[in-house]
């Protein structure tokens, strides 16, 4: 039987020709780099990424366009309990559906996104920013209205799927709502033209009945 | 391609991206103006006392760049002579001492620049890009390194040996740095002339096994033990064959004096090829063993088994921390730098040019840029290589290259009263082919490469 030749050491010196390909290679392909270089390069994140919430508000204006209406279910909802709402009234004391103070202490979010899951207004949703180094707890990490409002644009940025789905989802709401309004406004509409007609009826002083009776 | 576009993030909290990521090169030669500033500044000052005489060395080492660390010696010393009317001992301790600060100073940049260059260089074998943070392309790794070092807890276990504990990174550099200093580094440029060299390494090469087993031992946790025993199992079956390789070397030049192995390497085979032992089969035998047995003997991939951390957290500097661990590192860097200036020494021609038209370049310069290749060669080796399993090791170093060593020395003694040449050739050539072949095959048989079946694992 013909053996073939070992020569030890041989594996050896392949391996050394692989890594060496390897090596002089990452400086040609960019290709071969797993990796980027991150504050200068950045890869866009995944559509499902999700950090912390953030308050999306519709138009330009972030205080009058928030969806949020200070309904505090997401307070209530939260479990480690980091959303804290003071909603806004009148002078007369009436809630004005519109936050004052919305604040979210990122110290202790877990990200769970009950509080988006809870939100019947699709007013907060999850953010996929993740830059918040900090270097003590109180003044950055704690996040205020004015820092958690962002726009509907920015969330189109950053999910576009979902945030398609959230407004196609308002727009039928809103269509539902006016729908019916008109039908209940159809509907008074009706119940007066009946009522008209009744009292109408009620007016008139019965004629032929009488003349049959007889 | 991988998708770089920006993703709208809040730019809260950004840091100022650091200057001198950013402009590499400009950072570069500030620094180097700046070094050349200070230094002019400083030699204009010294200049002041006795005028002409600094500059005049300056000057002349210029003019002779092979020359010149001997001559900026001489220089420095004249002027301390004559402007500072030094006395004799004075000067005798301060030549001792330029030498010394030198000698650290160089292989303490070197050690700073490699600690960089092999992350970077492994980064890259595995496709990643390696620190590029701190400084153009991640020069100034290496000083955070050091503040990061320098600025941690020193932690002594409560059940540990505390002098012991103290006295083994010690232990372990101290052998380290004196190999340094009987290595040849240029024409006349031998920090110690010492007849006996090669029995100094060697003694010097046995100490630091004391010093990573009083590390395993004072330190009383059982990966550093364990991690010690490994190592001085390792270390004395490895020294062997080093021993051996050198050994070939001391009787084809017949000296142990490390300046003398040098000058017997000097000169030219057909007026190209150098004289060196590493082209002569013996030779290049006994360079690989040599080479080999030199990365298990500094703890390096694939004989890291002392400090496998897959198994043994880090071996027996697992208990270290803060300073004395950066010593460990140092030692460790500073024995492979040691020891691979040894093989320079032994196969590779020492200062000597590998051409004749290169011999213009300085000696010291040909000296470290060989060093500094087999350094790279050892990074090389470890992005390459996974490291053995202990009955490997020890087989490897028992079965193959001890016998190896004894082929190396027979290999060198037919060549040597063959007088070289081309019978000499052949015949050395046989003499270490033959083992070799016949080894490896044994080693095939005993070890066969298999695919490895996992039992459970995989159905």
């Amino acid at each position: 039987m013909k053996q073939p030749l070992i020569l030890p050491g041989l594996g050896i010196l392949k391996g050394m020709a692989v890594t060496a390909r390897n090596m002089i290679g990452s400086y040609y392909g960019r290709k071969r780099l797993h990796t980027i270089s991150y504050p200068e390069e950045r890869l866009a994140l995944p559509e499902n990424s999700r950090n912390f919430p953030f308050l999306v508000y519709d138009g330009d204006d972030p205080e009058g366009g928030l969806r949020c209406t200070a309904c505090r279910m997401c307070e209530k909802e939260c479990p480690p309990q980091v959303i804290y709402i003071k909603p806004e009234r009148d002078e007369n004391g009436k809630l004005t559906k519109h936050p004052t103070v919305f604040d979210i202490d990122l110290n202790a979010c877990m990200s769970c996104q009950i509080c988006v899951e809870v939100c019947p207004f699709e007013s907060i949703k999850m953010d996929s920013a993740f830059e918040y180094a900090a270097y003590e707890h109180f003044e950055s990490l704690v996040l205020h209205k004015s820092d958690l409002a962002k726009s509907n644009t920015y969330y189109h940025g950053i999910k576009p799927t979902e945030a398609t789905a959230v407004d196609a989802n308002l727009e039928a709401e809103r269509q539902r709502k006016a729908e019916a309004a008109a039908k209940k406004e159809a509907a008074l509409k009706a119940k007066q033209a009946a009522a008209a007609a009744n009292a109408a009826a009620k007016e008139t002083p019965p004629t032929s009945d009488t003349d049959a009776s007889d | 391609m991988l998708p770089t576009e920006t993703h709208p993030q809040t730019q809260r909290n950004r840091p100022a991206l650091n200057f001198a990521a950013r402009r590499p090169w400009s950072t570069l030669a500030l620094l180097i103006a700046a070094v050349l500033v200070v230094g002019a500044g400083v030699l204009f000052l010294l200049n002041l006392k006795a005028p002409g005489l600094l500059t005049g060395a300056v000057v002349a080492a210029m003019g002779d760049p092979g020359q010149a660390p001997l001559i900026l010696k001489a220089g420095l010393l004249h002027y301390l002579e004559t402007a500072w009317s030094c006395a004799p001992w004075m000067l005798e301790l301060t030549s001792i001492f330029i030498v010394i600060g030198t000698l650290l100073s160089v292989f303490g940049v070197i050690f700073a620049l490699t600690s960089l260059v092999e992350r970077k260089m492994l980064a890259r074998i595995q496709n990643r890009f390696g620190p590029n943070r701190a400084g153009p392309w991640g020069l100034f790794q290496p000083l955070a390194d050091a503040i990061k070092m320098l600025t941690k807890e020193d932690i002594v276990p409560t059940g540990a040996d505390k002098v012991l504990h103290l006295l083994a990174p010690i232990t372990m550099l101290v052998p380290a740095l004196l190999v340094l200093a009987i290595l040849p580094y240029g024409p006349g440029m031998v920090p110690v002339e010492l007849g006996v060299g090669i029995l100094f390494f060697f003694a010097l090469g046995a100490t630091t096994e004391v010093g990573v087993f009083m590390a395993g031992w004072g330190s009383n946790n059982k990966y550093s033990l364990l991690g010690a025993m490994r190592s001085i199992a390792q270390m004395i079956s490895y020294e062997i064959p080093l021993f051996l390789a050198a050994l070939a070397v001391v009787m084809l030049s017949g000296s142990l004096s490390p300046d003398a192995i040098v000058s017997a390497q000097d000169g030219y085979v057909f007026s190209f090829v150098p004289h060196w032992f590493v082209f002569t089969p013996w030779g290049f035998a006994g360079f690989l063993l040599f080479f080999t047995a030199a990365l298990a003997e500094s703890n390096r991939s694939p004989f890291d088994l002392p400090e496998g951390e897959s198994e043994l957290v880090a071996g027996h500097m697992t208990e270290y921390s803060g300073f004395k661990y950066a010593v460990f590192f140092m030692a460790e860097y500073i024995g492979l730098f040691a020891i691979c200036g040894f093989a320079v020494t032994l196969f590779l021609g020492g200062w000597h040019a590998p051409l004749p038209w290169l011999e213009w370049i300085p000696g010291y310069l040909w000296f470290f840029i060989k060093l500094y290749a087999l350094v790279l060669l050892a990074i090389w080796v470890r992005g390459t290589v996974p490291r053995m399993r202990g009955d490997h090791l020890m087989g490897f170093a028992w079965k193959f290259m001890i016998p190896m060593g004894f082929a190396v020395i027979l290999a060198a003694a037919v060549w040597h009263y063959a007088g070289g040449g081309v019978p000499g050739w052949l015949a050395s050539a046989v003499i270490v082919l033959m083992p070799y072949l016949a080894l490896g095959r044994v080693v095939a048989i005993q070890y066969p490469a298999s695919r490895r079946v996992y039992r459970f694992s995989e159905s």
